[in-house]
């Protein structure tokens, strides 16, 4: 049975987790985890947890998908077997995962400057380790950083966050028991100084009226994450300096 | 792993000849930007699914075909049927196409189409249980493009809502000693109960202009996309954005505008071409 009967906002507009509608969980940004990937992060939101790596721009294989004009961006999204509640998730890949895999790479291939490395591959691998809603734009916050830590050429990071309606309060950062209750989930990913959005997905149902408050909740709080990313970045260059 | 498309090489003079004439407001085909093109259904194309549909939009075909089957309900969901949707891209739509199972791009039609009707309650999947909680009917819908020529999300968007409207549950009989279900497929009960009707409206940004039903030229030229679902009581139920190409929030908006507009009138459409058959 749905759990529609479970007030998901309180008359005090406090959410399940205590926290206010326009507030994120805590995050957490890592990078430089992996020795052996040329970027990595890992980045946390609440108990959602993802790892992404990026190697290149690296030689492709198999050499016939190359590009004679620029780099191509390959993309895997996936989530561990132990990674959700409840039964183990198959490792076969699901037809969600083939989807996001397909749009998180939209979302960060308009940040790279892939034309400056013709014939080359940049891979993105990003893991879900534990999942408790926004996997995949806590992968991909995670996934910018990670390229910019490859030092990879990019307009502008990436940034990435779900803004959503519950009980009819619209609400940012939906943890996964208000993603499986709510009326409605839409994860959004912009570059932040340019303001352009790379990524805009809606599950559930919106008025016109609410898109649009949704839509200006979400830059609100992905600028707060672009400044999360940038000290992220900034400390691991302080600690090589040291 | 989802990969970097190998796009085909347009020749800079046609890509200027297309961009010139969407300057000036027009299509290739000298409809306006805004305009979708001539939109043709052909019912019952195969008599032995439910419903089929063949749906052409100017030079796309998309075949839409639904089959109810008796199944379980998802354990979350005890009273309600079951909808799955499926797409495919055959390999005599294009010469690009290869034959397989499907790739990225028709499993992401397949569940934008899926969404748009999941979340609008489109369907009364309520009405659709035999015994609670163990007998249910199974609705498949399932799409094949025929013949590639642009804005396939709408096309298939627009086929199967029109196989869907023209549903009917067949008879049925459950034994109570046994449980066991026979079916009548020659004979109907009833229409398949929907709530209301869906479209999605995908606004193509080529160059700088908005444009709306793309042809295939126009298309591979196009940065990238938006499709809003768009339900008969003014709604927003589904939204993806597709392709490498980036959005200002006030192109969102503008593009949001042409959705609703647009999506109101194919609704209407639909609905006169659905009565016709009726």
């Amino acid at each position: 049975m749905k759990l529609n009967k479970t007030k998901l906002v309180t008359e005090d507009g406090r959410r399940i987790d205590g926290r206010r509608p326009d507030e994120l969980r805590p995050i957490r940004i890592d990078i430089g985890v992996l020795k052996n990937a040329d970027g990595s992060a890992i980045v946390e939101y609440g108990n959602t947890k993802v790892l992404a790596a990026v190697y290149g721009p690296r030689e492709v294989v198999p050499r016939h998908e190359e590009l004679a004009d620029r780099a191509i961006v390959r993309c895997r999204y996936r989530m561990l077997s132990f990674s959700t509640t409840g039964e183990r998730k198959s490792p076969a890949p699901s037809r969600r995962e083939i989807e996001l895999s397909k749009v998180i790479r939209e979302a960060l291939e308009p940040a790279i400057l892939s034309s400056q490395f013709p014939r080359t591959a940049i891979d993105i691998f990003i893991e879900v380790i534990n999942a408790d809603g926004g996997t995949r734009t806590a992968g991909i916050t995670a996934a910018a950083v990670a390229l910019a830590d490859a030092g990879i050429p990019m307009l502008d990071l990436v940034a990435a966050v779900a803004v959503g309606k519950l009980d009819g309060v619209l609400v940012v950062d939906l943890n996964g028991i208000e993603d499986m209750n709510g009326e409605a989930d839409m994860p959004i990913a912009i570059m932040p100084s340019l303001g352009r959005i790379t990524m805009l997905q809606l599950n559930g149902v919106l008025s016109p009226g609410e898109f649009k408050s949704a839509l200006s909740l979400a830059i609100s709080s992905i600028n707060k994450i672009y400044e999360l990313q940038k000290e992220a970045l900034r400390r691991k260059y302080l600690t090589i300096e040291e | 792993m989802s990969s970097t498309p190998e796009t085909l090489l347009i020749p800079k003079i046609k890509y200027s000849a297309i961009l010139n004439v969407i300057s000036k407001g027009f299509h290739v085909d000298r409809r306006s930007v805004m305009e979708y093109r001539q939109l043709n259904i052909t019912y019952n194309v195969a008599p032995n699914a439910d419903s089929s549909v063949l749906l052409r939009l100017g030079n796309t075909q998309i075949l839409a075909g639904i089959k109810l089957e008796i199944g379980q309900p998802f354990p979350d969901n005890p009273d309600e049927g079951v909808l799955i949707v499926n797409a495919e891209y055959i390999p005599a739509a294009s010469p690009v196409y290869e034959p397989g199972p499907p790739d990225e791009d028709a499993i992401e039609l397949a569940r934008i189409i899926d969404r748009s009707l999941r979340e609008s309650r489109a369907i009364a999947l309520d009405k659709l249980v035999i015994t609670p909680g163990k007998r249910v009917w199974s609705l498949w819908v399932d799409i094949y493009v025929l013949d590639y020529d642009g804005n396939l999300i709408d096309a298939s968007m627009l086929a199967s809502m029109a196989a869907l409207a023209n549903t009917y549950i067949p008879y049925y009989e459950v034994d109570q000693t046994t449980g066991s279900i026979r079916i009548d497929r020659n004979k109907k009960i009833m229409p398949l109960p929907i709530n209301k009707y869906v479209a999605t409206v995908t606004i193509n940004k080529i160059g700088e202009y908005m444009v709306i039903d793309p042809t295939g030229e126009e298309e591979a030229i196009a940065s990238g996309s938006i499709t809003f679902s768009v339900s008969e009581d003014n709604y927003i139920v589904g939204i993806q954005k597709r392709g490498m190409g980036t959005f200002s929030t006030d192109e969102i908006e503008k593009a949001l505008d042409v959705a609703l507009n647009k999506g109101k009138e194919m609704i209407e459409l639909l609905k006169k071409l659905t009565a016709v058959t009726k």
